[in-house]
């Protein structure tokens, strides 16, 4: 009898325990110090380990038969700024791309500007925050060699990329470090799968950064601008969702 | 372990579980809440699984939960079961049907939050992953696997293993002194969790990062690319509920107080032998 009674109560825990734990882990999740002290040394953890394991290896390079057939889009599909649109009707012919910041020569570039410079073609895997991956063709030139072109200057740490699309009028931007800037991957690319970057894809120039998340992969680039701190750039976390959704900057994994 | 120099003998207490084992093992029963929690709101982002390098929803997945309207449903190789109330479509906390893969109940965050349930999972993850290979190390060095786990060459015998799961099934569990060592079910089963199982979490996990497998390709090359290390990893996930939902049950069966006690204090008292009847 007393065992049945153990066996029961043991049941019971199992039973109630289990949501009650889920429950806890819902309160612990809003708690500002738990996400600060606890939640965020995963991101932190994860940027150094894989820096110091992953060094300068380049992502997988597939064959041009490994292509998705069909590479959906996602977030922003058409930007609704005027401006924008108003150089995609005339096929960006007048579009420049901005760079500036800590830059020694601050400038401004043309598409065909950018594609008279050093090429790099790529087939890589996408990899989504969600969970899917798609492989396409990319081609684009290489953000450091835009960014020596402009003098980087030495106190220039972090690369941000402003973008034309918005959610809910707050403009989209991404950023990352200088080892991912200096990547040999890591490429503005103006053409996938050997046609001209489709508008849903980030036309005229998105950003390849090969190593991390879809997220982190810019579309739409206006304005590139070299920065010491990302503190003064949107809400300080140096990404749109790094800023409204608790997504880490770091997102190699 | 009696004063004199008896043999052991049933009704007896004998230290069972060393102290790494204990410790590790409690902190795999919190980490595996929070990592099945959080994994399954993940999946909650992209319900779909796939075979290969690429996936995505133009592709064809080999498993999905979704929704037609108000009707969930599991799709698996070909097959359509119906699963609305529990996968799909389900009733969230304010009663009103939500359409999202796994419910609520089992999800960490309990609503929708990608970003929130990477957090827990990708900072858990390294408390499951540390410890994992401080335990294997150790347990290399201390013989623990060699002499509780390996299994002997008379215990590997076809006839010894049919024997004990025949006695698994009628439910005549070891008492007594057999009481005192892992029978071979016990030893093949943590071992396949600890060589397998486990390490393959990781693993699978290292080949969705992009950073990691593009510092370790092989990673892509034993899982047969990014999506279907995604498949294996959840493929995984279940096959350790099910050792989870079994463990358990034996845990139960067995006694749950004195296998609680072996858990915590290291001591276990060896079940009475049976009467002998006839």
């Amino acid at each position: 009898m007393s065992r049945r009674l153990t066996r029961r109560r043991a049941l019971a825990t199992l039973g109630l325990g289990a949501p009650a734990l889920l429950l806890g882990c819902d309160r612990l999740g809003r708690a500002p110090s738990f996400r600060d002290m606890v939640l965020e040394t995963g991101e932190w953890l994860s940027y150094r380990a894989q820096r110091l394991v992953a060094g300068q290896a380049l992502a997988r390079e597939y064959a041009p038969s490994d292509m998705s057939p069909v590479f959906r889009t996602n977030g922003s599909t058409r930007p609704r700024d005027p401006d924008y649109l108003a150089h995609a009707e005339t096929g960006f012919a007048d579009w420049r791309l901005a760079v500036d910041g800590r830059v020694a020569r601050p400038g401004t570039f043309s598409l065909s500007d950018l594609r008279d410079m050093p090429a790099r073609t790529q087939i890589t895997r996408h990899d989504c925050v969600e969970g899917w991956s798609a492989i396409g063709q990319w081609t684009g030139v290489p953000l450091w060699h835009l960014l020596q072109q402009t003098g980087i200057r030495a106190e220039a740490r972090y690369i941000v990329f402003h973008c034309a699309d918005d959610y809910s009028g707050r403009p989209y931007y991404e950023s990352i470090d200088l080892a991912d800037a200096a990547h040999p991957q890591t490429i503005l690319a103006y053409a996938m799968n050997e046609a001209a970057l489709p508008m849903g894809h980030g036309a005229p120039l998105r950003l390849r950064v090969e190593r991390q998340l879809g997220y982190k992969h810019a579309k739409f680039v206006m304005r590139i601008e070299a920065v010491a701190t990302l503190a003064e750039t949107g809400l300080g976390k140096g990404g749109f969702w790094e800023d409204r959704g608790f997504y880490e900057w770091y997102a190699g994994i | 372990m009696g004063s004199d120099d008896r043999p052991l003998q049933g009704g007896d207490l004998i230290r069972r579980h060393r102290l790494s084992t204990r410790l590790w093992h409690w902190v795999n029963a919190a980490v595996l809440v929070v990592m099945l929690g959080s994994g399954l709101m993940i999946f909650n982002a992209h319900p779909r699984l796939y075979w290969g390098q690429y996936g995505a929803n133009p592709d064809p997945a080999w498993l999905e939960i979704g929704n037609d309207g108000a009707e969930g449903y599991l799709r698996v190789a070909g097959a359509e079961i119906p699963t609305t109330g529990l996968l799909g479509v389900w009733t969230g906390h304010d009663g009103q049907p939500t359409a999202r893969a796994f419910p609520g109940w089992a999800t960490i965050p309990s609503t929708y939050n990608l970003a929130l349930a990477r957090r827990w999972h990708l900072t858990f993850a390294w408390v499951f992953a540390v410890p994992l290979v401080l335990y294997a190390v150790w347990s290399l060095a201390n013989g623990h696997l060699r002499r509780d786990l390996w299994p002997k060459r008379r215990e590997m015998r076809p006839r010894h293993i049919l024997r004990d799961a025949a006695d698994h099934a009628r439910l005549r569990l070891p008492r007594g002194t057999k009481a005192a060592r892992y029978n071979i079910l016990q030893k093949l089963s943590y071992l396949a969790v600890m060589i397998l199982l486990l390490p393959g979490m990781v693993l699978t996990g290292f080949a969705m990062s992009p950073a990691m497998a593009a510092a370790w390709p092989w990673l892509l090359d034993i899982f047969g690319g990014r999506q279907s290390a995604r498949s294996l990893h959840f493929v995984f996930a279940a096959a350790l509920v099910l050792f989870f939902v079994v463990h358990v049950a034996m845990v139960l069966l067995a006694g749950p107080v004195n296998e609680l006690r072996s858990m915590v204090t290291g001591r276990f008292r060896l079940p009475p032998e049976r009467e002998r009847r006839g």
